[in-house]
């Protein structure tokens, strides 16, 4: 059953209501519309709306002596970023490293790479690298130096090979130039090798896949001066539980071509120091010195900014954005760049009929989850990708809420006294599941209402993914936020082959994301993505809920950084501002 | 004495060996593996597999029961599986922050809950000794978390006294020595710091105190009212003693015994309580750290804690017995 794209321009808008609403702005923009013509939904980029809060004067005396200090609700693990997977050590190792591509909200931009250019086949890579780059030790950025941090990358032995350490390389490139048995990876390695001729630098991978280029944005293949790495070679990692080498706990060992140097890192104190680079090959950092310091509790983190321990913190909780903006803190809107979704495990009678899924999906009030529950920005998911990336259709099959239909369809499926277990797990919050309970609670009690008895099952995180991979679950919340730009990163993950998590087998839908992960074509591979997810919401495996964005918040007198969908903040554009 | 001591320790070393056992089969018992936490959830099966195979975790039970107590007679406690630095380099960074916090909230304890109960008892009845009892209810009762905000509130954010968080100022260099900030301060003779350090202390250390400030001051009251009506007090009295000499000599020494143990358990259980604390202050001690290391299945960094905590626990107590050898010469005599 088709519907018409209208509700999506209806949520769109909504969307576009709550951000222009709070009366500030939001991030990147590098194309959308101006705030003026944000009124409707085809206007709004509602992936990041134009910033519209001017350009305040800075307090150049405070941005020389007073260290911007920004609560993080992690630790950093590890200086070199290709050992880590976490958001926490990227948001520090970003300020230091850069990458061959950036991004610009979702969009890939120019990094280090002013340009790149690829084969028809997608296998080759050729970066042109920006001119008179210099990395922190003083070394020259060209081709060979990239060349040197994927050769590096591509022949890492032992511990270094373990997904506890390598996660992404072996996620994006399959495997390494030698797999160590001992450390679990199969899969050959797509990566062929690297040759440099003076500021270009090509990678050749044997096979394509859509992950490209969007993963050379990823913070684990930061680009690292060779020199230092030179010095850090002997550095060992025998196994997976290995402590990680001493290199990547302290400052000063790795030299990048950030904005900022690492000064110091204290682990007792939870806190990382970071000075401005002066010699940056782009504008230079608004404060001399970042701070990030470590600050688990949320609530404690708003307290910290409220007192003025801190200048900005992230994971704001979505009940305490509204009173931090009334109290004149400023809470700039991300993007959203995520996804919640509904599953609807086949396998579990009668969740195999059609008619069933459905009905559960007309029962229940996305709207009033993103009123209630997310905070500012976020919107109804129609579909098992955000709208900011390649291949979002607006002719999904779209259910919109509608308990009456729902009971009907459920009565005439023959299944008025329908039970069915509901998992969701009980020691986490996650950025597009900022509070698992309450979403809980609100989708159980619009299935209660259209006739479904629900039988709640908290689980707690380290138990939930293997009970919902397993399909033990008949209905669980669960969802993703977006690495980098790429529809595979969502759809081919859940829908790429069959699996015991979703528990159907529709040949269609995986002949479809194999068509479009495996298309060099921009233009065709968009129209293939779009083709995915009509099939998918046809099949209809689970209810896309929400789409959210994690709030971040910043002290009054502090021009913020643009706020991204990805959780990737230049906080070199941060300053303290005059007169506040 | 000595025989005694070395004779506890051996004890010890097998309540320890029982203890990791037992911890080492319940973790194992526990459903959910450390890959649930350390890899994104859209990580593929093969993806978990690998790393659960790299881990060793897949092994059989006893071989990792071995490979632990392998590492552990090395004084190797592994690697921490979510941070990736030795437990031990972890707990040795993350524990002065609990040792001061905990040793700063006991000073607070006893220093008001012993003269407090004391002065109930001696005035009992009395509007302080209702208000006395009445506090210490309210101070087991009321969550830390509660007690946190409201001391933050009223403390930080309105009068603008006393930061929210963290045990130092922002960017503030001090000189390490035994890692408790105050204490660092004052021997380097960098009084800024002790100073800043002590602001940064403060309301934690009010925070955590509370629940052993009630309980010093109700067993105070308890054990002073018990022994102000022992015959050798009245004797003592009847002998024309100044009140100094049968309060201190008579009436504290005795009813220190109960209260001396109290303190010695409490000490224990604070290292414990902290993880609240810490976690609500962003105090950097090992609280936080064992509440990520739970919650992630990070089996080697909560052994780490728990061996950490009962040897300390156990010390703690031992010290407890010896004083009483201190406070109670009949003690002394027996031995």
């Amino acid at each position: 059953m088709r519907t018409s794209p209208i509700p999506v321009r209806r949520a769109l808008a909504a969307a576009a209501g709550a951000a222009m609403a709070l009366g500030l702005f939001t991030a990147c923009g590098s194309d959308g519309g101006s705030q003026g013509d944000a009124d409707t939904a085809e206007d709004f980029d509602f992936s990041c709306p134009e910033r519209t809060d001017g350009d305040p004067a800075p307090d150049e005396a405070a941005n020389e002596s007073q260290p911007f200090v920004f609560g993080s609700p992690g630790d950093p693990t590890s200086i070199d970023p290709v050992l880590a997977s976490d958001g926490e050590t990227f948001r520090v190792t970003r300020q230091i490293f850069e990458t061959l591509i950036s991004t610009d909200c979702t969009d890939n931009a120019p990094g280090l790479a002013e340009s790149w250019d690829q084969n028809p086949e997608g296998t080759e890579w050729t970066f042109h690298l920006r001119e008179g780059v210099t990395f922190h030790d003083g070394t020259a950025l060209d081709g060979a130096a990239v060349c040197a941090n994927f050769d590096r990358w591509a022949n890492f032995k032992g511990g270094f090979q373990s997904p506890n350490f390598t996660y992404y390389y072996s996620a994006v490139f399959g495997g390494f130039a030698e797999n160590d048995p001992a450390m679990g990876i199969e899969s050959e390695s797509i990566y062929e090798g690297c040759t440099a001729d003076g500021l270009d630098a090509t990678i050749s991978l044997s096979k394509y896949t859509s992950s490209f280029p969007g993963a050379f944005t990823l913070s684990s293949f930061s680009i690292i001066s060779p020199a230092s790495l030179e010095a850090v070679a002997d550095a060992e990692l025998p196994a997976a539980d290995s402590p990680l080498p001493e290199y990547s706990q302290t400052a000063g060992t790795l030299a990048g071509t950030g904005p900022f140097t690492l000064t110091d890192w204290n682990h007792s104190e939870q806190q990382v120091t970071l000075e401005r680079n002066d010699e940056y090959w782009g504008e230079k950092a608004g404060v001399k010195t970042l701070i990030f310091r470590t600050i688990s509790d949320e609530t404690a983190r708003r307290q910290a900014l409220e007192a003025g321990d801190i200048h900005g913190y992230d994971l704001a909780a979505p009940a305490d954005v509204q009173p931090l903006l009334d109290a004149g803190f400023q809470v700039p809107v991300r993007g959203v760049f995520n996804l919640l979704y509904l599953t609807y495990t086949q396998g579990h009678a009668p969740l195999e009929d059609h008619a069933v899924r459905e009905a559960l999906s007309y029962a229940v009030d996305r709207q009033r989850l993103v009123d209630s529950v997310l905070p500012p920005g976020g919107l109804v998911a129609t579909q098992f990708q955000p709208p900011s990336l390649e291949g979002w259709s607006e002719d999904v099959v779209q259910y919109e809420y509608d308990p009456e239909k729902a009971k009907d369809m459920l009565a005439e499926a023959g299944h008025e006294d329908l039970t069915l277990e509901f998992c969701y797990p009980t020691d986490v919050t996650r950025p597009y599941m900022p509070a698992p309970k309450d979403i809980f609670d609100m989708i159980a009690a619009d299935l209660e209402a259209a006739g479904v008895t629900v039988e709640a099952r908290p689980i707690s995180w380290v138990e939930y993914i293997p009970a919902t991979r397993s399909g033990d679950c008949p209905l669980y919340l669960l969802g993703w936020t977006g690495d980098f730009s790429d529809p595979y990163n969502f759809l081919g993950t859940w829908f790429a082959a069959p699996s015991t998590e979703w528990g159907f087998d529709n040949q269609e839908i995986f002949d479809a994301i194999a068509a479009a992960n495996t298309e060099p074509d921009e233009a065709t591979r968009v129209d293939l993505w779009k083709t995915a997810n009509e099939a998918i919401m046809e099949e209809l495996p689970g209810l896309p809920l929400t789409s959210s964005p994690p709030s971040i918040a910043f002290a009054a007198n502090v021009y913020p950084p643009d706020v991204s969908p990805l959780t990737q903040e230049d906080f070199s554009q941060v300053y303290f501002t005059a007169g506040s | 004495m000595l025989r005694y001591t070395v004779k506890r320790l051996l004890q010890l070393s097998v309540a320890l060996l029982g203890l990791s056992l037992l911890l080492f089969a319940w973790f194992k018992a526990l459903p959910g593996g450390p890959e649930n936490r350390l890899l994104p959830e859209n990580a593929t099966d093969q993806q978990r597999e690998a790393l659960r195979a790299s881990l060793g975790l897949d092994d059989p039970v006893w071989v990792q029961y071995g490979e632990f107590l392998g590492r552990i007679v090395r004084f190797d406690f592994g690697s921490s599986l979510s941070s990736g630095r030795p437990v031990a380099t972890e707990l040795a960074d993350r524990l002065p922050a609990t040792i001061e916090l905990s040793l700063a909230a006991m000073v607070i304890a006893v220093g008001i809950g012993i003269p407090l109960g004391y002065l109930a008892a001696k005035r009992r009845g009395t509007w302080l000794d209702f208000t006395a009892v009445s506090g210490s209810l309210l101070g087991t009762c009321i969550p830390i978390f509660f007690l946190a905000a409201m001391l933050k509130v009223v403390f930080a954010q309105e009068l603008g006294l006393l930061p929210t968080a963290f045990r130092l100022s922002a960017g503030a260099q001090y000189t390490d020595v035994t890692g408790l900030r105050v204490l660092d301060g004052l021997i380097t003779g960098e009084f800024d710091v002790a100073w800043d350090a002590l602001l940064h202390l403060v309301l934690p250390a009010i925070a955590l105190s509370s629940i052993p400030l009630a309980v010093i001051v109700r067993i105070t009251r308890a054990s002073v009212l018990d022994v102000v009506g022992e015959d050798y007090v009245r004797t003592a009295d009847a002998k024309g003693l100044k009140p100094a000499t049968i309060r201190g000599r008579h009436v504290m020494r005795n009813a220190m015994l109960p209260i001396a143990t109290i303190i010695g358990l409490l000490l224990g259980s604070l290292f414990a309580g902290a993880v609240l604390t810490e976690s609500v202050f962003a105090f950097g001690g090992i609280g936080s750290f064992v509440y990520q290391a739970t919650t992630e299945r990070d089996y080697p960094a909560l052994m780490g804690f728990i061996l950490v905590i009962a040897v300390f626990y156990v010390v703690i107590n031992l010290i407890v017995d010896l004083s009483y050898g201190f406070l109670d010469p009949r003690v002394r005599v027996r031995k």
